[in-house]
């Protein structure tokens, strides 16, 4: 996205959050509307901060919103914009906030947009995406850990979006703290001199004022102009159960008020908006908003569909030539989710949309299986990224699903006319193993791949070169950037990163080296189509792509953690791996000989009433592939591989 | 069923109501235990007790004149016909002849002895206070004034105890045994000094192989001496069946008497229609004090509904050879019979189709193979009978 001026993501105030969590922040502005024609856009400035996992962000972001006055300072104010349940419990943010901040700097007020942007791989699409909406960045490093993976990777991404860079070490308050060594890292890496990195501690609040004055001096206002026709940049969408859409809008030229007929460029629609506002950092209605501003407005739309995000919003007979948008994000892995019950199959599909517009990472297909029934083939970023989409659909929406293993998008250079002719093509991709089409009718396999930066205190490198290796990686840089630390890169098959590698490397490192990677294109390989049956029966769930000579040591392990993982039954269970009609790998769960309590009489029987009742509420529960019964988590449970095995 | 709360010593697999205590005041536990017998059968209004089990703890450490004053309790208050089977749990280091002799003439008629093993390095795993020489002489003595009606445990499956010892064990049991045995699969219950030794690693797991192999060996075996399989554990022969506990799987009413006693009945005495699910207050001391000011320790009450009652005949009913009859299921279901809920297709006729099951004239019973794995079958028919 060409970013003429700024964008910066409001927050969402998602529907589901308790009360209490608004009660954190102040109340300014709540009685009078703010004038936002003061903060012309010389006193605009946009910026995001950028970090590895666990490097401060949040804590920094809480800091600065104290200072300015958007939030109250407590001693609870942590992970302020992390909204989101599952980011609070796993400490991580998932999705990009922002808050407007105002802050007056030798006698003129500043208005200032801040993004908080994800600290995960699997989120990097997010972060480019906020980064487009930004003049400048915050970068943070640990003063004790120093430069990670993700440092490198997101120091790039503002490097080539040509931002304004502030480095800042945080954490100088640990014992362990060296931020003259993160200095020289910077420098080696970075070719940052020394002497612009501010050094300071977020937790305890020393030199944060630093910051905020550098942002003002460092970053540069955006560049457009409130004369300009009105273009407004759709980035970002909710939907609030009783004012219908909110729509999450950057102003790149012109103004916008209460009354004004809008359309939409995507749908050509009409609209006439109700209400327009900032986010500090939760809504706050203004009279206006001007060019460079960002903000929120309601417009009678009443479908998520209707703010589509990346659409452009125009004045009624005015129209503009509409932004780009975003490219939409990358998946990298796909998995089938199916309702447990069919029955549930719409009220799941309602929950889908309205989760994937607020997160629009997410693709979605419909799909369906013989054993699963109508369900959907849906793409991640990543597994992490999977994970959190499943815990916020049962969290926020009460969803259970069926999720089965996922797989990355693999391709197929067909070489069968037949197929060529029905799919119109010579290469597809296979984001289903259903759909793997056989050897005979292909010339060519192709798996993606990505360049994977590892950064690690060297007494690790043999261990994690041993597993670079057994993934099928190629080493292609290995650079100490100083004395004790290395940073290698290595070009992997996705699939062999997808599941388990990262808990892998963190467990072989006790936790020290960090990862990070990005897209690099297919290359060919020997793939396979492996099936698990049991009693000769498949497990959709478990059919995977696999190359094939990592079959027998898949299969083998599947079968016997399978084996682990449904109870034994009435009759015995065959466990096999198979490819086509060739059993690869089988294990034998044998059949319960022996199941009866020894000793019932009069006392006991209502605990042992509760025990039985609950497994016959449980049958419903189990997933019956032919006639044996399987607890349905024991496929989730199966494929996360276990590290020390 | 009085239940008599005490022990010597706790047995390391043993995780039942019991309690170790220097002194009883055993005048004090007999005035609790009459005055609830007492209460409880004018609520239940029954007309006539046709059995008592005196259970714990060990009830054999109780004076014959315990024994003799519950059981004229239970006659003063219902009746109690002359033949009714009254059994005593004992144990082997508490059955001297003259404390046996005293029992009788206080009304036992029937002893039910806890010897478990006939090893001594398996008895003191177990913590038993006994030797095998020592239980051996205790089935003989009640054999003497209980011929007949002499009946022993004996536990299978023990840490380390491999197929041939236990087959060994029951050879040396038939050598002595009365007419009725129960052999029983031990159960590492939480909580126990066995079980903690167990999930250490300190003593050894029985698999699940194993303990399926000593099970078919123990049928095999007492059904070549001429016992009848008639429970899930329990073994008999020339009719003699504990009828108190066939009670219990026909799921009669039953009155629980003493600290931590279940019983199941319905209390007519005050008006009452439903059967209910009772217990006793649990510790002996508040028992006793609740006894001594309102006549009763019931400490929860639960009206059973009618599915619940149902669910409670088919999984206790299900352990006995005989199974679940016409008669009896309806008279717990009057409305939907044997043949309606579990004729129809669905898992029952499944599971009879897999022989596990028998639907026949004579009601729903397991086969022989499908006693064993009972707890694999209920959940099925349980789900099948709340549809």
């Amino acid at each position: 996205l060409p970013s003429p001026c700024p964008a910066a993501a409001p927050l969402r105030r998602p529907a589901w959050l308790p009360a209490a969590c608004e009660r954190l922040y102040s109340s300014r502005g709540k009685e009078k509307l703010e004038d936002m024609s003061t903060y012309p856009v010389e006193s605009i400035r946009n910026f995001s901060i950028i970090a590895h996992v666990d490097h401060g962000k949040s804590t920094l972001a809480d800091r600065l919103l104290e200072i300015t006055g958007a939030i109250s300072k407590t001693d609870r104010n942590k992970q302020v914009l992390d909204k989101l349940q599952v980011e609070r419990e796993r400490g991580i943010t998932v999705k990009a906030q922002s808050a407007s901040l105002f802050y007056n700097h030798e006698g003129i007020n500043y208005l200032l947009n801040l993004i908080d942007t994800p600290g995960h791989v699997d989120f990097s699409y997010e972060v480019s995406r906020s980064l487009s909406a930004c003049q400048g960045v915050i970068l943070v490093v640990d003063a004790n850990e120093g430069i990670q993976a993700q440092t490198v990777a997101n120091f790039y991404l503002a490097f080539e979006a040509q931002l304004s860079i502030i480095p800042v070490i945080n954490k100088i308050d640990l014992k362990n703290a060296d931020p003259e060594r993160v200095e020289k890292q910077i420098e080696k890496l970075f070719d940052i001199p020394t002497d612009e990195c501010i050094r300071i501690s977020a937790k305890q609040g020393t030199n944060v004022e630093k910051v905020l004055q550098k942002i003002i001096e460092k970053i540069p206002p955006p560049q457009c102009n409130t004369a300009d026709p009105l273009k407004a940049l759709v980035f970002d969408s909710t939907f609030d159960h009783y004012r219908g859409v909110i729509a999450n809008v950057a102003l790149f030229g012109g103004e916008i008020a209460k009354g004004h007929k809008i359309v939409s460029a995507h749908t050509k629609k009409r609209y006439e908006v109700n209400e327009v506002g900032i986010l500090t950092p939760n809504e706050q209605p203004t009279h206006k908003l001007y060019a460079g501003q960002v903000g929120y407005l309601i417009a009678g739309m009443k479908e998520v569909t209707e703010a589509q995000i990346g659409d452009t919003l125009f004045l009624y007979k005015q129209p503009v030539e509409p932004l780009p948008g975003f490219k939409s994000a990358k998946p990298m892995v796909f998995a089938g989710m199916y309702p447990v019950d069919q029955t549930e199959y719409n009220n799941l599909k309602s929950a889908l949309e309205r989760l994937t517009l607020n997160d629009s990472s997410v693709t979605v297909h419909r799909d369906s299986s013989l054993a699963l029934g109508a369900g959907w083939r849906l793409g991640f970023l990543g597994l992490l990224h999977m994970e959190v989409f499943n815990q916020r659909l049962e969290q926020e929406y009460n969803m259970s699903v069926i999720l089965t293993a996922p797989t990355v998008p693999y391709k197929a250079i067909l070489s069968s006319a037949k197929l060529i002719k029905e799919h119109g093509k010579d290469q597809i991709t296979i984001i289903n193993p259903a759909q793997f089409p056989d050897k005979l009718s292909v010339s060519e396999y192709l798996e993606p791949t990505v360049l994977g930066t590892i950064v690690t205190p060297h007494e690790y490198i043999g261990k994690i070169i041993t597993l670079c290796q057994d993934r099928r990686a190629v080493q292609k840089d290995m650079l100490y950037i100083d004395e004790n630390r290395v940073m290698l890169k290595y070009i992997f098959p996705l699939n062999e990163i997808v599941v388990d590698f990262y808990d892998a490397l963190k467990s072989l490192s006790s936790g020290y080296a960090s990862f990070d990677y990005e897209d690099a294109g297919y290359q060919s390989a020997d793939l396979i189509k492996m099936d698990i049956l049991l009693n000769g029966n498949p497990v959709e769930e478990l059919a995977t792509i696999i190359h094939n000579d990592k079959a027998y040591a898949a299969g083998k392990f599947l079968c016997e953690r399978l084996k682990e993982a449904i109870p034994r039954q009435l009759f015995e269970i065959a466990i096999q791996a198979a490819i086509g009609k060739k059993i690869i790998a089988r294990e034998t769960l044998k059949a319960y000989r022996k199941n009866v309590v020894a000793k019932c009489y009069g006392g006991d029987i209502t605990r042992r009433m509760k025990l039985l009742k609950r497994q016959a509420e449980g049958k419903r529960l189990m997933r019956k592939i032919g006639n044996v019964e399987v607890p349905r988590d024991a496929f989730i449970r199966v494929l996360k591989r276990e590290t020390d095995k | 069923y009085p239940q008599w709360p005490y022990c010597r010593k706790r047995c390391s697999y043993c995780n039942f109501n019991t309690y170790v205590v220097p002194a009883v005041d055993e005048a004090a536990v007999r005035a609790c235990l009459v005055r609830e017998a007492q209460t409880l059968l004018r609520l239940s209004r029954v007309h006539s007790v046709t059995s008592v089990f005196f259970g714990g703890g060990t009830p054999s450490l109780a004076s014959p004149h315990t024994i003799g004053a519950v059981l004229e309790a239970v006659a003063g208050t219902a009746h109690l016909p002359a033949g009714a089977e009254v059994t005593l749990e004992a144990n082997p280091s508490s059955t001297s002849t003259s404390r046996l002799a005293g029992f009788r003439a206080a009304g036992v008629n029937r002893l039910s002895i806890g010897v478990q093993s006939l090893d001594d390095a398996e008895l003191r795993l177990l913590g038993r206070e006994h030797t095998a020489e020592d239980a051996r002489k205790a089935v003989e003595g009640a054999r003497g004034l209980f011929p007949g009606r002499t009946s022993f445990d004996l536990l299978f499956g023990l840490p380390g105890q491999s197929r041939d010892a236990w087959a060994q064990r029951l050879e040396a049991a038939l050598g002595f045994c009365d007419d009725h045995i129960s052999l029983y699969q031990l159960t590492l219950e939480r909580g126990t000094a066995l079980a903690a030794q167990v999930r250490g690693g300190a003593l050894p797991a029985a698999s699940q192989d194993l303990l399926a192999d000593m099970y078919q060996t123990a049928r095999t075996v007492l059904v070549a001496a001429g016992f009848r399989h008639y429970e899930v554990s329990n073994f008999a022969r020339k009719g003699a069946i504990s009828l108190h506990n066939l009670s219990y799987w026909r799921a009669d009413q039953y009155i629980g008497v003493g600290p931590g006693a279940h019983g199941r009945f319905v209390p007519r005495g005050e008006g009452g229609h439903s059967r209910e699910a009772r217990v006793q207050t649990l510790e002996p001391v508040a028992w006793m004090r609740e006894v001594q000011s309102r006549g009763h320790g019931t400490r929860s009450r639960a009206v059973l509904s009618p599915l619940e009652q149902l669910e409670e005949l088919l999984t206790l009913g299900l352990r006995t050879d005989e199974g679940i009859t016409h008669e009896r299921w309806g008279r717990f279901s009057p409305q939907l019979s044997l043949q309606d809920v579990f004729g129809a297709p669905g898992e029952a006729r499944a599971l009879q189709q897999q022989g596990w099951l028998v639907l026949d004239s004579g009601g729903l019973r397991c086969s022989w193979a499908g006693l064993a794995v009972l707890d694999s079958l209920l959940p099925d028919l349980l789900w099948q009978l709340q549809r």
